[in-house]
């Protein structure tokens, strides 16, 4: 069975993900199970090297896990191959990167637009959402300016409009604060929680910082591979 | 945006390395232009040889002369429709150094052998009015800026007259045009001028042209006419004019070896040199890469982006140097008439140029591609 009820978003059962250094075995998950609900702002916390972002990859789709089950917006994605997974990407996730990640050849808008080049749109039409997009982040009037010409918060700000452009089920955010001031990550944080309580998005954000994890409504500690105890 | 886009800004995102790698490329097809010019001239005179006419010459060399009672025993076999003999004068104007072609013949029988030379009928009878009269291609006539009528005193670097001079007086009667500027280079002159008047040599001509009435029996006639001939003192080896021109060119070397192998050395360099710096540019932009593939862009579509930056680099170079190219040969073909008649490209050059350019983008822009479209966005974030 594959498909599953979407009052969890994110389901996981007994995930386990492991690498191997030479001969050495290092396993990063063990044995994990965690499931979301939609329209939830959870965030993931915990010491560097406790598998948080390898957790972020297996969920969205970037990586495959040992052994274990992940069902994300009803798909069991862990047996898809490549060119499903990067179709089944585009339609579901949205990615957000601690460092934007943004095209430095590229507009604000050309990099908005960029998910849309894998949809069956016209120019104007992508255009149009890739404007609602930088609406919404509030940048309509950076919208002409290279990634160069703007702050840091503003790259953060394209970014975001980036990951839900293609109105996407669930928004991965890898620190999204990490490399902003404590006031422009306020901002972001901000409009992460906007995006959540008004245009009803599913957030699950890795973060270090205790400050940015309080304004998500569940939080996930993670040490070695296993889940901790939540706090609310 | 398009994916177009997307490839264009890449593109332009190191200016100067775009710069100097078009250069590269274009100066490759500029050369590649160039050498295809000279091919064509030394092979236009095969694309023009008749399938129809044989060329009888001295078994050993066509320097070695046959008697011009040959003719008249090859204009008495079956299949043969027109005969006639040509000797090679070694003509120059003036500066000995530019030798052009110069053949005594026996003129009244010229357009039967060569019915497509075009000559005015009021010029034609003023020829044969004239012993001395010349009959001038009109590519000739342009390149050394003659005029119908003028008196033109000729050289000859072999005959002199039987009074020890070399010069020739002629006036020129006539003028024929023809398809092609290549076979205009040339003049013909009255045999009995020529025979009657040289010290040495006579009734011995250079070689025999014949037309036959069915091409397809090229091989045979040719046979039969070696045939006849063997065992004399002078013994034949005939040859369709089209093989006859192939040798006479080879002379010269093989110009199509040399000039492919030129171009094959060019274009593997280049092939190293613009591969080298389309890896270094996927190489500078594997986190951006590795992010596309995250958004959802498949390997395919990666591997596409790619090649197609590397073929877009390419055909834009290529097209350059295909158009300075173009513009060199008509420039030096306009000055180079009496040596390279047939200096052109021709329209399948330049189609197999931006063939080339694609399969050039398409080969510099294969490993980077591939190792693009393999990229792993775990790995590859990792790294960044």
């Amino acid at each position: 069975m594959n498909e599953k009820t979407l009052d969890h978003i994110v389901e996981l059962k007994g995930v386990t993900k492991t690498y191997h250094r030479g001969r050495e075995r290092i396993e990063v998950l063990k044995q994990l199970d965690l499931e979301i609900e939609t329209g939830e702002f959870a965030a993931l916390m915990g010491p560097s090297g406790s598998g948080k972002t390898t957790l972020l990859n297996l969920i969205g789709g970037l990586d495959h896990p040992s052994a274990g089950e992940i069902h994300v917006s009803g798909q069991r994605i862990e047996r898809l191959g490549s060119r499903a997974l990067a179709k089944w990407r585009s339609n579901h996730i949205g990615f957000i990167f601690q460092f934007y990640n943004l095209m430095p050849v590229l507009t604000a808008q050309r990099n908005v637009e960029l998910p849309l080049l894998l949809k069956k749109m016209s120019s104007k039409e992508r255009r149009d959402r890739a404007m609602t997009a930088l609406e919404i982040v509030g940048l309509t009037d950076r919208a002409k300016h290279l990634p160069r010409e703007l702050s840091g918060g503003q790259e953060q700000r394209v970014a975001i409009a980036r990951a839900i452009v293609s109105d996407p089920d669930l928004l991965l955010a890898d620190e999204p604060t990490g490399d902003l001031d404590r006031d422009t990550a306020g901002d972001i944080l901000e409009l992460l929680q906007t995006l959540n309580t008004r245009h009803g998005k599913t957030i699950l954000m890795v973060t270090h910082d205790p400050a940015a994890a309080d304004r998500a409504g569940r939080i996930v500690h993670m040490d070695k591979g296993r889940l901790l105890e939540e706090a609310a | 945006m398009g994916t177009l886009h997307l490839i264009r800004k890449n593109l332009g995102r190191k200016k100067l390395r775009t710069t100097f790698t078009l250069l590269s490329i274009a100066i490759a097809f500029v050369l590649f232009t160039l050498l295809s010019g000279i091919n064509q001239a030394f092979n236009a005179g095969l694309e023009l040889a008749g399938a129809d006419r044989l060329i009888t010459m001295h078994r050993m060399s066509f320097i070695q002369p046959i008697p011009i009672s040959y003719h008249r025993r090859i204009e008495a076999m079956d299949g043969v429709e027109a005969v006639g003999h040509f000797t090679w004068f070694g003509a120059y104007f003036q500066n000995p150094r530019q030798q052009f072609s110069l053949q005594p013949t026996e003129l009244s029988g010229l357009t039967d052998l060569y019915p497509e030379y075009q000559i005015p009928e009021d010029q034609w009878q003023r020829l044969m009015n004239n012993q001395t009269g010349l009959l001038v291609g009109q590519g000739l006539l342009d390149a050394y800026g003659w005029e119908l009528g003028q008196q033109v005193p000729l050289n000859s670097t072999i005959f002199p007259k039987s009074d020890g001079s070399y010069a020739w007086p002629f006036q020129i009667e006539a003028v024929f045009t023809q398809e092609s500027t290549a076979n205009e280079i040339q003049a013909f002159m009255h045999w009995d001028y020529f025979n009657e008047a040289r010290a040495f040599g006579q009734d011995q001509v250079g070689w025999i042209v014949t037309r036959i009435a069915d091409p397809d029996q090229s091989a045979e006639i040719a046979a039969r006419i070696d045939e006849r001939f063997a065992n004399s003192p002078t013994e034949t080896k005939t040859s369709s004019e089209q093989g006859w021109t192939a040798s006479f060119a080879a002379q010269f070397g093989n110009i199509g070896l040399i000039v492919q192998s030129i171009l094959a050395c060019v274009f593997f360099t280049l092939l190293l040199i613009a591969g080298n710096t389309m890896a270094q540019a996927i190489r500078e932009r594997t986190g951006e890469l590795a992010v596309m593939k995250t958004i959802g862009f498949p390997d395919s579509r990666i591997v596409a982006m790619v090649l197609g930056e590397s073929v877009l680099l390419a055909v834009v170079g290529g097209l350059a140097g295909i158009g300075l190219g173009v513009l060199f040969v008509q420039g030096a073909a306009a000055s180079l008439t009496q040596f390279l008649p047939g200096l052109a490209v021709t329209g399948s050059a330049v189609a197999t140029g931006l063939v080339l350019a694609v399969l050039l983008g398409l080969l510099t822009g294969l490993v980077p591609a591939w190792q693009a479209g393999r990229l792993r966005v775990v790995e590859a974030m990792g790294r960044r």
